[in-house]
């Protein structure tokens, strides 16, 4: 799932200063799993905005609405009154969600109340880690479902680095190793011998690193 | 609440099984304490959520006390401990608000502490006494907009 978390409260009274009727607009999907754009921290969000509002003595409206999935048009047809009605939208989706809204109200100023950190599972409550890049070109099957190109600090393909001690990373030692993670989990599943095979350097270019992706499926196309 | 009203407004989340039991008990044992709180019964203060907190200040509470039970003694085992998390988060959130976050405590009682409950009932007065109205008052009266939740109609 998509990780994100909040901007503060000071940095969004920044942003919205300029606009007194704001909708804070959440996101039903992965910001709800995650516990950062769901109707619940909408509502958090907006309480405390209105308190900062209110301490400052700014004369500010908000209202709230969740839908289903703001990076979905048939999603954001349900938020499109409210928008209008609204001078600014307070975006409490993903980078995705924020963007999809912007394109469809070219007129509407519509800002991002999260950061989008990153593409995670949930590793125990309260606590997600990250666990995909996104880098278009999956290596997963060589190195035993462990991520080198994610999990270790330096993207090595061919690790480890040598820097790590026991079994920490070098770079973040509250962190583990991903090439103890890798070797251990080879040696679990008798695949060893994937680690004498030399990695060529990876293409980048099926990642961001080559612009912007788009994705077209014929067999779904109208 | 009533803006004017130079007292200031405590809200209490008792927890069901024990701060509300020692507020009780201090009524039938006639300890005095401030008359300046609100008490909400809680099944247990588990079920507080940081976004109770957050309402309670917007609607004009001066400061607001959590009361769960002592650490290791809830009686579902662990609500004491998700309330302190949430009352921690809240506490930032009031920070970044600019609102002190002292106003906001939590405590932890027993059922036979009363007290105890009293006690800590005259600490968050003082202490929000200390501090001054809230200054979400001033602007009590809400502007045209409705707040609204859920799916536009």
């Amino acid at each position: 799932m998509i990780v994100a978390e909040r901007k503060t409260i000071p940095e969004l009274v920044e942003i919205l200063k300029p606009h007194k009727n704001i909708l804070v607009l959440g996101c039903g999907t992965c910001v709800t799993v995650c516990l950062s754009g769901g109707e619940r921290e909408v509502s958090i969000i907006s309480s405390a905005l209105r308190i900062a509002f209110r301490v400052q003595g700014l004369g500010f409206g908000i209202n709230e609405l969740t839908i289903e999935r703001q990076c979905d048009n048939i999603f954001i047809e349900q938020a499109a009154e409210a928008i209008q009605r609204a001078d600014a939208v307070l975006s409490t989706a993903c980078g995705a969600g924020v963007q999809a809204i912007a394109e469809r109200f070219p007129h509407k100023p519509v800002y991002a109340g999260l950061n989008t950190t990153f593409l995670g599972i949930l590793e125990e409550r309260g606590v997600w880690t990250e666990k995909c890049a996104a880098c278009g070109s999956c290596v997963l099957h060589k190195y035993g479902g462990i991520c080198p190109v994610t999990r270790c600090a330096k993207r090595m393909m061919n690790g480890p680095c040598g820097g790590s001690r026991e079994d920490r990373c070098e770079v973040r030692p509250d962190r583990s190793c991903a090439w103890q993670l890798i070797y251990r989990r080879l040696k679990n599943i008798g695949q060893l011998e994937r680690l004498k095979e030399m990695e060529p350097p990876k293409d980048w270019n099926s990642s961001l690193s080559g612009g912007p992706r788009v994705l077209i499926r014929e067999d779904h196309k109208v | 609440m009533n803006a004017n009203n130079s007292e200031p407004i405590i809200v209490a989340f008792c927890c069901h099984y024990c701060a509300y039991a020692a507020a009780d008990l201090a009524g039938s044992g006639r300890l005095q304490y401030p008359p300046n709180i609100r008490i909400v019964r809680m099944p247990c203060t588990g079920r507080l959520e940081v976004n109770f907190l957050m309402k309670a200040f917007e609607a004009g509470a001066d400061g607001v006390l959590v009361a769960g039970c002592e650490e290791g003694s809830c009686h579902f085992k662990e609500g004491n401990y998700l309330a302190k998390g949430r009352v921690n988060t809240a506490r930032q959130l009031l920070e970044e608000a600019g609102l002190e976050p002292q106003r906001l405590r939590m405590v932890n009682v027993s059922a036979a502490s009363s007290q105890k409950f009293a006690e800590y009932i005259r600490e968050i007065v003082e202490t929000v006494t200390g501090l001054g109205p809230s200054p979400v008052k001033k602007m009590e009266k809400r502007t045209t907009n409705q707040e609204q939740t859920g799916v536009m109609p």
